[in-house]
């Protein structure tokens, strides 16, 4: 079985990236393989480097608001490319209103401003099937 | 019995307590750590003494090297500045915000604009999506600037704009909003961020490469030592490199660094140092430890005004004295038990004062989950209040001076201070520093490492992995929707279709001129803000002749 493998990205034009670098860490110190986009991705972007990289998730971190634009495009662009079995998860500041909206458009997990490093390793790893090596 | 161990009277005191007070006292009950450290990780003994002290007498208020203040009467003279960062959805919403903190005693106005604003893109372009009006007020044109003030007098009060990339475009519609109303260039003040170092190192709203965003800078320094000589030119942040995660020490050295960095431009650019620093301003962050904050505000005033002397040859006493502000730490607030966060706000606060700011910023409690309710803001304002009228702090010029704990941290912020100076200056300065990401790397170490000491349990945030309380009731919060958007996207099309397009052409066209050879910018930009050309706009042209910058992703 092969590592699984995560995008974490930083959409729209928000630089605030502690969060993202933090949890890029996490998930690479727990034996995941990371890809860091960097910052000001557009949804296309970042489903063309989970495309490319072949992950297994998406990370989205969203501090600005604009989670409720850019989720439904990654979500429609995904299924575009035929990449449903890609998880999304999203950490951010997210309203309470929004969380069920989120989910129902099909993000798998939502962490909030708090969450130990060690839930969205967790969640990952129990929500994630590592997929056998592409010879 | 041993025999007393050699120097000081007080080195004796303190060898003798320990013998015979505190040793029998821990063998019987030990601390509850066997390192009690900062929330920055620095090492804090028990006791601090006489021992701990500098030798000589510490200068007082009001004299070099301004430790203990920059006034001689502290906030017995003036109160600090009461300045609620404030901005979101449409200019007129934002502008009755403004209108309500005016009328419950806030002293000045601090405007948070938008990112697509922040960022020098018109709400119509692909990465503006969903972004217009959310984090800050959307100011397109001139247009919004005139809705922005309506009905407050410019040359009445004082306003911060947080803005750093389109600094010159935003600075330019102020003043001639100033200009409508029949205000004087020469008696408006107030001040811009224009801070694009932090930018680099931190919070990352750049559009410019380096080089030429360091020109925009010196340009403005240029600009306001002739037409608008109150107004403070930079507001040299660490705020944000606090957020990022940095501890106190890379905040305080980083911040002067950059400092440094803008004098030397500002000198190579011509300018006399004593020209344009004395409208040099900063702004700290105010975190949660509480006494290492105090030293670290003490030790900013001392180090800026020895390098200025001594590094710069400044004369003017205004070149020495660090003037700041400050702003508690949005990044401590948390989202669970937000009531809390009212008490970390006042702690905050009471810091900041203690350590001497100039302005100050307060909190709202609900922060970690939206941008504040106005009942949220107003309390904020309030915690501010408290503290300047009721807790009698105000009475006295820094009450902590002679602190053995206080004054010898202080010694060591400086310390530790120096050290990263000559680190960065053998890189070649911070430009360079930046461009090889020495302070981004640094950040990036120090906040994982804190992240790791809250998971392991080393350090409590409480309510979120220390009193946990599972059924939290929810909580109201400020929610933005997309009205702003929409009206903004209209009021665009609106604006291309009713103005001047060959005017605004016209002055584009100057500006890049300007850019490409060495006339100052802000004259050609201020022409271009009447024509009502938009920041977008603006950018979009600088970014023609200057192109822009990209970060190289690492974690």
């Amino acid at each position: 079985m092969r590592t699984i493998r995560v995008v974490i990205a930083k959409p729209g034009l928000d630089g605030h990236d502690r969060g993202a670098k933090v949890i890029a860490r996490a998930l690479r110190d727990a034996g995941m393989e990371v890809i860091y986009t960097g910052l000001r991705q557009t949804p296309e972007k970042i489903v063309a480097a989970a495309l490319q990289e072949d992950a297994d998730v998406i990370g989205l971190s969203i501090l600005s608001g604009a989670h409720m634009h850019i989720c439904p495009r990654v979500m429609a662009l995904l299924k575009e490319q035929g990449l449903d079995h890609v998880k999304v998860v999203v950490g951010g500041i997210i309203p309470d209103v929004d969380r069920e909206r989120l989910q129902v458009m099909g993000i798998a997990g939502i962490f909030l401003p708090g969450t130990p490093m060690q839930a969205i390793v967790d969640f990952i790893n129990q929500n994630v099937q590592p997929r056998a090596e592409v010879v | 019995m041993r025999p007393p161990a050699p120097g000081t009277e007080s080195d004796i005191g303190k060898a003798r307590w320990e013998r015979e007070v505190l040793e029998p006292t821990l063998r019987r009950s030990p601390e509850r750590a066997g390192e009690f450290t900062t929330i920055s990780g620095r090492p804090i003994d028990r006791l601090y003494t006489q021992d701990d002290m500098a030798e000589g007498e510490a200068p007082a208020p009001g004299e070099f090297p301004y430790t203990r203040g920059i006034y001689p009467t502290g906030y017995r003279g003036k109160l600090w500045t009461m300045r609620q960062f404030a901005g979101f959805g449409t200019p007129e919403e934002t502008n009755e915000r403004y209108k309500q903190l005016l009328r419950a005693g806030g002293t000045g106005l601090s405007v948070a604009f938008d990112l697509p604003t922040l960022m020098g893109r018109d709400p119509d372009h692909p990465l503006s999506l969903g972004e217009v009006g959310k984090c800050g007020v959307s100011i397109m044109s001139l247009a919004d600037m005139e809705r922005l003030f309506n009905g407050i007098t410019l040359a009445d009060i004082t306003t911060s704009m947080t803005i750093n990339s389109p600094a010159p475009m935003i600075f330019a519609m102020y003043l001639v909003v100033a200009e409508q109303q029949g205000a004087d260039w020469k008696t408006l003040s107030g001040t811009i961020q224009n801070d694009i170092l932090k930018e680099f190192i931190a919070q990352k709203e750049y559009i410019f490469p380096p080089k030429p965003s360091m020109r925009l800078i010196t340009d403005i320094f240029q600009f306001c030592a002739k037409d608008v000589p109150k107004w403070n030119t930079i507001s040299v942040s660490g705020y944000h490199i606090r957020e990022a995660g940095s501890t106190a020490l890379q905040e305080l050295a980083f911040t002067l660094r950059d400092g440094i960095e803008y004098v030397q431009w500002g000198i190579d650019a011509g300018l006399d140092v004593d020209a344009f620093v004395p409208r040099m301003s900063f702004f700290f962050n105010a975190h949660s430890d509480f006494f290492e904050e105090i030293a670290k505000y003490r030790a900013a005033r001392k180090i800026w005004a020895r390098v200025m002397r001594e590094r710069f040859g400044a004369k003017d006493e205004r070149s020495l004295k660090l003037r700041f502000h400050s702003q508690t730490a949005g990044v401590s607030l948390t989202a669970q038990q937000p009531y809390n966060n009212v008490v970390r706000t006042a702690l905050q606060a009471l810091s900041a004062v203690l350590g001497g700011t100039n302005s100050l910023h307060t909190n709202s409690l609900d922060e970690a989950l939206a941008l504040p309710t106005e009942a949220a803001a107003m309390l904020a304002l309030r915690t501010q209040q408290v503290i300047a009228c009721e807790s009698g702090v105000t009475n006295v010029v820094d009450p902590l001076g002679g602190s053995y704990l206080i004054e010898k941290l202080t010694l060591d912020l400086e310390e530790g201070a120096y050290k990263y100076f000559d680190a960065i200056d053998r890189m070649g300065g911070m430009v360079a520093a930046v461009e090889a990401g020495f302070p981004q790397r640094e950040i990036a170490e120090a906040s994982y490492r804190y992240q790791q000491s809250v998971e392991c349990g080393d350090k409590i945030v409480v309510g979120v992995n220390g009193y946990v309380d599972r059924d939290e009731p929810p909580f109201p919060i400020l929610y933005i929707d997309d009205q702003a958007s929409d009206l903004q996207m209209a009021r665009l099309t609106t604006l291309r279709e009713t103005r001047d397009n060959a005017r605004v052409a016209v002055t584009l066209d100057v500006l890049k001129e300007a850019a490409r050879g060495a006339d100052n910018t802000m004259y050609p930009l201020l022409d271009c803000v009447r024509a009502y050309a938009t920041v977008g706009e603006m950018c979009d042209a600088l970014r023609e002749v200057w192109g822009e910058y990209e970060e190289v992703p690492s974690i």
